[in-house]
């Protein structure tokens, strides 16, 4: 055991950590925002608007992220079109491709998530809702995904982990995020088993904290749907 | 189109593959240890159950992979320095099993343990009653009744499982990520390669649903439907 090499590579794996979040911070962003309006398409009653979103959630979810991302970083570069392109300047740059891969990734995920909880709404909250003459994009946002973003936040939460987990697989293409800075010093000093034990902290401890951070929004957000208690006396 | 290299991509699928199910082999045997271990009296056992399934699910399997690939390979060496064997050299495939097989083993504790509880207790004390074993409580009739809850989970599991399998790439097995990367790096055509490894994933997802479907119509013959 040497513990010295660690602790002068710390602020290594501190500038790796902030990689890491980085990157988990933007795709979960971008996966956010596209997540919501795919999963109303997703559910529609139009085929034409839910069948490509099918398709769209079934492609990315049965194909590993590793290869999704080698696509987007090594693959792309293989057309000229693609490096004659206004958006070669950011597609030649790792973490531009790390970035829409993952975004991709997590979106598709999310949008599962998202269309499931809007299908597991209660008819009779619609019913009410059109009682009360709210129809359309308004009925969408006072009434379903309120109580569906909601509903999913367990699921969710555990999205977001997993892409926490996940932004490990940049350290494929260059990026130097936490297994990267393990993977490097586990090179450069023949220590694999404090370089990587390092890193299974330093993900541990975010793990815990994120699981801990969605428990506080559930306890916050769910207090509709626990169990009524007694009122004591 | 692919230059000749599509007999050796197709020869890692089979590396693929053989890897996915004995890594689903080895998890199972994790998963069934853990389950019984976390529903056992023993506090050590269930603290030790606990332990497993919460580590190993809040660490990435690329980091974990690389921890006990590289560091098992140390700790391996050691031992043999200090008995005076050989140097070994673990072969990735039997790394990339055990380690896989271990990672998944946790999440199948957490399937296998749902999936035993959701066999009525009435059942078991029946079967005690009828004056079965501890063991043949188990294996007539825990264990066909479980299976029916935990085809769900299990199909899961083995879905995330075979997309993981890409990640032993990089500890040097020679699946088809392997095999795609060198055939990209020879003819300049990663997309094509990674495209067509891409398919190939989707595929066995595509299979692996159906076979799904199959098992739970098995599974479920006896249990009724409730129709709305």
């Amino acid at each position: 055991m040497d513990w010295p090499v660690i602790s002068q590579n710390l602020p290594a794996f501190g500038q790796g950590l902030v990689m890491c979040l980085k990157l988990l911070v933007i795709s979960l962003a971008t996966g956010f925002v596209l997540s919501v309006p795919l999963a109303i398409a997703r559910i529609s009653a139009h085929r034409a608007l839910a069948w490509p979103v099918w398709a769209f959630t079934y492609v990315v979810r049965g194909t590993p992220l590793l290869v999704q991302v080698f696509i987007v970083y090594y693959g792309l570069a293989q057309f000229q079109a693609v490096r004659e392109s206004i958006a070669w300047p950011l597609l030649r740059e790792a973490w531009f491709c790390a970035w829409l891969a993952f975004s991709i990734n997590t979106t598709a995920y999310t949008t599962e998530i998202f269309a499931g909880a809007l299908k597991a709404t209660p008819a009779g909250e619609v019913e009410a809702a059109r009682a009360y003459g709210l129809s359309g994009w308004t009925l969408y946002r006072r009434i379903l995904l309120p109580s569906a973003l909601r509903r999913a936040l367990p699921q969710y939460g555990n999205e977001v982990v997993g892409l926490m987990h996940a932004t490990s697989i940049a350290s494929t293409v260059t990026l130097v995020d936490v297994t990267r800075v393990a993977r490097d010093v586990y090179a450069n000093h023949l220590l694999p088993v404090e370089a990587f034990a390092t890193a299974a902290v330093i993900y541990f401890a975010l793990t815990f904290l994120m699981v801990g951070g969605f428990k506080v929004l559930e306890h916050r957000f769910l207090r509709h749907l626990k169990p009524q208690q007694a009122v004591q006396r | 189109m692919l230059h000749g290299y599509g007999p050796a991509i197709l020869g890692g699928l089979w590396v693929t593959l053989s890897a996915a199910g004995l890594s689903l082999a080895v998890a199972c045997l994790f998963g069934l240890a853990g389950a019984a271990a976390k529903l056992s009296g023993a506090r050590g056992l269930r603290w030790l159950a606990e332990a497993y399934t919460t580590v190993i699910r809040g660490l990435p399997d690329l980091v974990l992979m690389l921890l006990i690939f590289y560091g098992g390979q140390i700790a391996l060496n050691a031992l043999a320095q200090r008995q005076g064997w050989d140097y070994i050299d673990v072969p990735p495939f039997a790394a990339g099993v055990l380690t896989l097989g271990f990672i998944y083993g946790a999440y199948l504790t957490e399937t296998f343990r749902g999936a035993i509880l959701a066999v009525p207790a009435g059942q078991t004390e029946a079967a005690l009653a009828y004056g079965m074993r501890r063991w043949q409580v188990w294996r007539r009739i825990v264990l066909p009744q479980m299976v029916r809850h935990a085809i769900p989970g299990f199909a899961n599991n083995w879905l995330v499982m075979v997309k993981a399998t890409a990640l032993v790439s990089i500890i040097g097995l020679d699946d088809m990520v392997h095999r795609a990367n060198l055939a990209s790096a020879a003819t300049r055509e990663p997309f094509t390669f990674f495209m067509l490894i891409a398919v190939i994933y989707l595929s066995i997802t595509t299979l692996s649903l159906a076979a799904l479907a199959w098992l739970e119509r098995r599974y479920s013959l006896g249990v009724r439907k409730v129709s709305f």
